[in-house]
């Protein structure tokens, strides 16, 4: 069997001005490769301006098991939203 | 109690994700489907690649490399996906080389004349969307986003052959002959792809169950069936089955039996062209290995410089 290549995730950006979001991976042995693979792989029809690609060995990520307790530090902040607030009436613009 | 939580989420139609937990056999019955899947996006290219040389003109050359293309990508972006499931690309391809996983049986028919790149295009990627479009609802994430993405480039395909069929049917009386004749060949096995009829998939309870399926078998055909006999009539070409009729009361078409000895056994191995398919992957990959080695040493000699 032969080696095991390096699985790379890549992000594309579709148009200048926004942000890079993730759309599969590539296997590649080096960043060159990975980078033309995902340009071979991911944009035929234009999708994108850059590309990034990332090894995914190097990503770190909650787990999604501990959701729950990972993000519960931010349930209990609504004052953090916008419509936690009471406006009185006729006030425009806020 | 896992398995329960796990059933629930799909009842609810949330995805499952490559790191919850999922029972052993939702993970089988995945590979098994997906990596299937891909293989055929990857054997697919054969047929077709057998016309580019030989394509009518530069127009029909350009798109039939473009579409072969796609299919390459498509294999890339499956295996990428069933990969998730905690299985490596490499065996996989070893696999499918020792015929443990299987590709769609449609691909073991040799491409005899240009009208079969119409009939692929129209009827085997036309099946294969109706397919797909069902399967962007699959309950596995990944596997969900890959059809999507599939589906938004696979429609081209379709177009495409139809194209060819159209134009070949308004030709010649010898043109014409070609596309009805490719029609013939391809018509019964395209039906076919959507597998055996309800009573005899033993799989299809549990892959409905944990929703990797959407719809059956049979549904499936019934829709693309419906589908195909208008178009088949707009450019003047009869579809090779005599008991074809519309059914009023069931707002579908009845069609004729079909041959499930001769799909098991091109299945099992003795189709026109199994063997030159396989043969072909395996020295295609043999041939790179070279390629792959001196990638993986030019990586190493990066990482000491």
């Amino acid at each position: 069997m032969t080696e095991k290549t390096t699985v790379w995730e890549v992000f594309i950006q579709s148009k200048n001005g926004l942000a890079h979001k993730h759309v599969g991976n590539v296997h590649a042995t080096d960043k060159i490769m990975a980078l033309e693979n995902a340009r071979e792989l991911y944009t035929r029809r234009n999708e994108g301006s850059c590309i990034w690609v990332v090894k995914s060995s190097e990503i770190v990520s909650s787990e999604s098991e501990d959701s729950e307790a990972f993000f519960d530090p931010s349930n209990d902040k609504m004052y953090r939203h916008p419509t936690f607030y009471t406006m009185p009436d006729g006030a425009k613009h806020i | 109690m896992d398995e329960k939580k796990f059933q629930e989420k799909i009842d609810k139609e949330q995805k499952i994700e490559p790191k919850d937990w999922m029972p052993e056999g939702y993970r089988n019955h995945l590979i098994r489907q997906m990596s299937q899947h891909a293989h055929s996006e990857v054997i697919g290219m054969q047929p077709e690649r057998n016309w580019i040389t030989r394509a009518p003109s530069l127009r029909a050359k350009m798109i039939l490399l473009a579409k072969v293309q796609d299919e390459a990508g498509h294999g890339l972006y499956l295996y990428s996906a069933c990969e998730t499931l905690g299985i490596s690309r490499q065996e996989l391809v070893q696999q499918l080389h020792d015929e443990k996983a299987k590709y769609s049986s449609i691909f073991n028919y040799p491409t005899l004349t240009w009208a079969d790149m119409g009939a692929i295009g129209w009827l085997v990627d036309g099946a294969a969307i109706v397919n797909q479009v069902s399967l962007q609802r699959t309950s596995y994430g990944p596997y969900s986003r890959a059809m999507i993405k599939i589906c938004k480039e696979e429609s081209f395909h379709q177009r495409q052959g139809y194209e060819i069929m159209a134009e070949m049917a308004k030709g010649t009386p010898e043109q014409k002959e070609m596309a009805q004749d490719a029609l013939n060949r391809f018509w019964w096995p395209s039906i076919m792809m959507f597998g055996p009829q309800d009573s005899e998939s033993p799989r299809s309870g549990n892959a409905m169950k944990w929703k990797i399926k959407r719809q059956t078998n049979d549904e499936l055909r019934q829709n693309f069936i419906d589908k195909t006999v208008g178009q088949a009539e707009v450019i003047g070409l009869k579809i090779p089955d005599p008991d074809l009729k519309w059914n009023e009361e069931r707002g579908h078409y009845d069609f004729g039996k079909m041959d499930w000895e001769e799909f098991w056994s091109v299945v099992n191995g003795n189709g026109p062209c199994n063997k030159q398919r396989l043969d072909h992957h395996r020295k295609a990959h043999e041939d790179g290995a070279w390629v792959r080695k001196a990638a993986q040493e030019f990586a190493k000699k990066q990482l000491t410089n």
